[in-house]
């Protein structure tokens, strides 16, 4: 399935790399000089305070941005200038900080969308609803089901996801970019909003789809402690550079996240 | 115990994953189908000629406009245009090649409408909203300039107007002066009930979920890998295939000849009309918003001169226009507030609610 003329990665090969970005809006710097990489099959956590940077670090990762300075290598190729939409098809899904699920679609829907990329019947067939169309349209609803089943939503499959509450809305978007199968997924604050319980289980679906598929996972996160338990790696932002970069524990312990996290909080 | 989910349980995604997954839908279906094939021997020619032909086209151009607002969001006010070029290309192609038969060139004629509709879906991918309807409006002018001033599409007809010349299927005049209401009601309404069927295998499908998910949330969309460009395209090659059939058989099945300027910027509202009353997103509702918009002025020409007759008051033609115009408006605003899904929603909660009646929910 995969395109041939990438190499084929093993866990702890880096997958993606960034190296010096620099992302400015006019006179506004929202990310300066920032470099790290994300190593295959890890879950790498990008912490920081408010308006640090990290949702533009991942927009800047999936297209929707491009950085007004620096690289960013993929799979050991340097990615040019690209849309959204290739980078989805080279392998990069992505959830929102604010939920962006299609509102009037049904939870199945959403995910099924998430497959459009996989199905391949073209437009003859889609007309008859015959053949090929119908016999894909079966083969990745299965698909969705198993995800649907390890999210644990099977009781609001038909329901339009707008009508559901938010932390269930967090969960069928993240079955939405699991159905892509991606290689990187990046999650914006999975968590906000959600109750003990809630996060409980979101964790638990993050560590679930990082070992069972061994998906390489972004995560931002203001949540210290489930960043702690979750991650391997944590790139700590303030006011767009990078501050600090190691294991959870070796972060914990810097001095200036202490002081970036301190400066917040009072 | 007539309409029921219960016992209807879906063993396979096959089953689940069908269109009309209840069976009393299916059913439903088939009656409505059948009733209306059997109208063409039932109905009297009025019925067929000034009610039933004009409302199957309308509602085939109301699915053509809601693919393109209604699915996947994107406003036009091209629609007449749109169904014009159908009309033009169909009257172009039959005196061109009289040997080949009408029904062919009916079907054919749409996918110019598809081309010129894919041409001027171009901006979509930069503007949406009020500046794509304004594009789309562009659209409308130029090609009605084309319609008047290029002399060529009507053959150098000196009237300037397009006519339906005599064809025939299997012997029988389907289009021209010697074709029968109720043939043409037949003819029409076999192209609609085609079209309709293959227009909801589309958007119940991953071209229809792709035109949706474009419509809710771009941003995502385009994150899911759907490229919005060629998604948008689509949906104006298709919505406009859908209307430049329409075009050309509301010219030469229905009026039997007509002018430019049935293709104006008031047959575009009229259009959009219905799909807003009818629901958008909604193939069902297209047929409810060309029935609410067309048939009621007919029903309140009928109805109110004989109800105020007996207080010594006569309506004339023209009261009843206004009239039209008023409840039109007071619709669209109603819905437009109300309830946005328009007709067809308040038809899936009535389903909704006979479903579980006698119990509230
Ligand atoms: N499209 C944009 N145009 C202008 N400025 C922007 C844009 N996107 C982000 N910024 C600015 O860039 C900075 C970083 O924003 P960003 O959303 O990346 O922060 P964040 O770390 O995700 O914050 P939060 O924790 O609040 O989500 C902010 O100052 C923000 O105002
Ligand atoms: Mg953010």
């Amino acid at each position: 399935m995969r395109a041939p003329d990438h190499p084929v990665m093993t866990k702890g090969d880096v997958l993606l790399a960034v190296e010096n970005v620099s992302l400015g809006f006019g006179g506004v710097k929202a990310l300066t000089d920032v470099s790290f990489d994300i190593r295959k099959s890890e879950i790498r956590a990008i912490i920081g305070p408010n308006g640090a940077g990290k949702t533009s670090m991942l927009n800047c990762i999936n297209g929707f941005y491009y950085p007004t300075d620096g690289r960013i290598t993929f799979k050991g190729v340097r990615r040019p200038k690209m849309r959204p939409y290739e980078a989805a098809r080279g392998g990069i899904a992505r959830t929102f900080q604010n939920v962006a699920l299609f509102k009037s679609m049904s939870t199945l829907d959403n995910i099924m969308a998430g497959r459009s990329i996989k199905m391949r019947s073209n437009f003859f067939w889609q007309l008859f609803r015959h053949g090929p169309a119908i016999k894909e349209e079966i083969e990745h609803r299965r698909f969705v089901e198993e995800i649907i089943d390890f999210l644990e939503i099977q009781h609001i499959r038909k329901t339009p996801v707008g009508r559901l509450p938010y932390g269930l809305q967090k969960r069928v978007e993240l079955g939405r970019a699991l159905a892509m199968e991606p290689e990187l997924l990046l999650l914006d604050e999975p968590m906000a909003g959600m109750n003990l319980e809630e996060k409980e289980d979101m964790s638990r679906f993050i560590i679930e789809v990082n070992q069972q598929y061994g998906t390489t996972i972004a995560l931002i996160e203001h949540d210290m402690g489930v960043v702690m338990d979750l991650s391997d790696r944590v790139v700590v932002l303030e006011y767009g550079r990078k501050i600090a970069d190691g294991t959870p524990d070796e972060v914990k312990r810097d001095q200036r996240v202490i002081d970036a996290y301190l400066g917040v909080a009072h | 115990m007539l309409y029921r989910e219960a016992g209807q349980f879906k063993t396979n995604y096959v089953a689940d994953s069908a269109i009309f997954p209840l069976r009393e839908d299916r059913i439903g279906i088939g009656l409505i189908i059948l009733a209306a094939y059997a109208l063409a021997f039932l109905g009297n020619s009025f019925l067929l000629q000034a009610v039933m032909i004009p409302f199957l086209v309308f509602s085939l151009a109301s699915i053509g406009l809601n693919i393109l607002t209604g699915y996947t969001g994107l406003l036009s006010l091209g629609t007449g245009a749109f169904m014009g070029v159908g009309a033009y290309a169909c009257y172009k192609l039959m005196t061109a090649f009289p040997g080949v038969n009408v029904i062919v060139w009916i079907f054919v004629s749409g996918f110019f409408s598809a081309g010129i509709g894919a041409l001027f879906g171009l901006p979509s991918l930069r503007i949406k909203g009020f500046y794509l309807a304004v594009a789309t409006l562009a659209a409308q002018f130029f090609l009605q300039w084309c319609f008047i001033r290029i002399p060529w599409l009507v053959n150098y007809n000196v009237s300037g107007a397009l006519d339906a010349p005599l064809r025939t299927l299997f012997g029988v005049p389907i289009m021209g002066p010697n074709a029968t209401p109720q043939v043409r009601y037949l003819v029409v309404l076999t192209i609609v009930i085609l079209l309709t069927w293959l227009a909801s295998n589309l958007v119940h499908g991953r071209i229809g979920r792709m035109w949706i998910a474009i419509r809710d949330m771009d941003l995502a969309a385009e994150l899911m890998g759907i490229r919005p460009l060629q998604t948008k395209l689509l949906a104006f090659a298709v919505s406009s295939y859908y209307c430049g059939v329409a075009g050309a058989l509301l010219v030469f099945l229905w009026y039997g000849g007509a002018e430019y300027d049935v293709f104006n910027i008031n047959q575009s509202f009229f259009i959009l009309f219905m799909v807003i009353i009818g629901g958008l997103g909604s193939l069902i509702g297209s047929f409810f918003g060309a029935a609410l918009i067309f048939i009621l002025p007919i029903v309140l020409g009928i109805v109110l001169p004989a109800v105020m007759s007996p207080f010594g008051i006569t309506v004339g033609s023209d009261v009843i226009e206004h009239l039209r115009f008023m409840i039109v408006g007071a619709l669209i605003i109603f819905f437009l507030i109300v309830e946005p899904h328009g007709l067809a929603r308040l038809w899936q909660i009535g389903k909704q609610k006979l479903l579980a009646w006698p119990f509230p929910y």
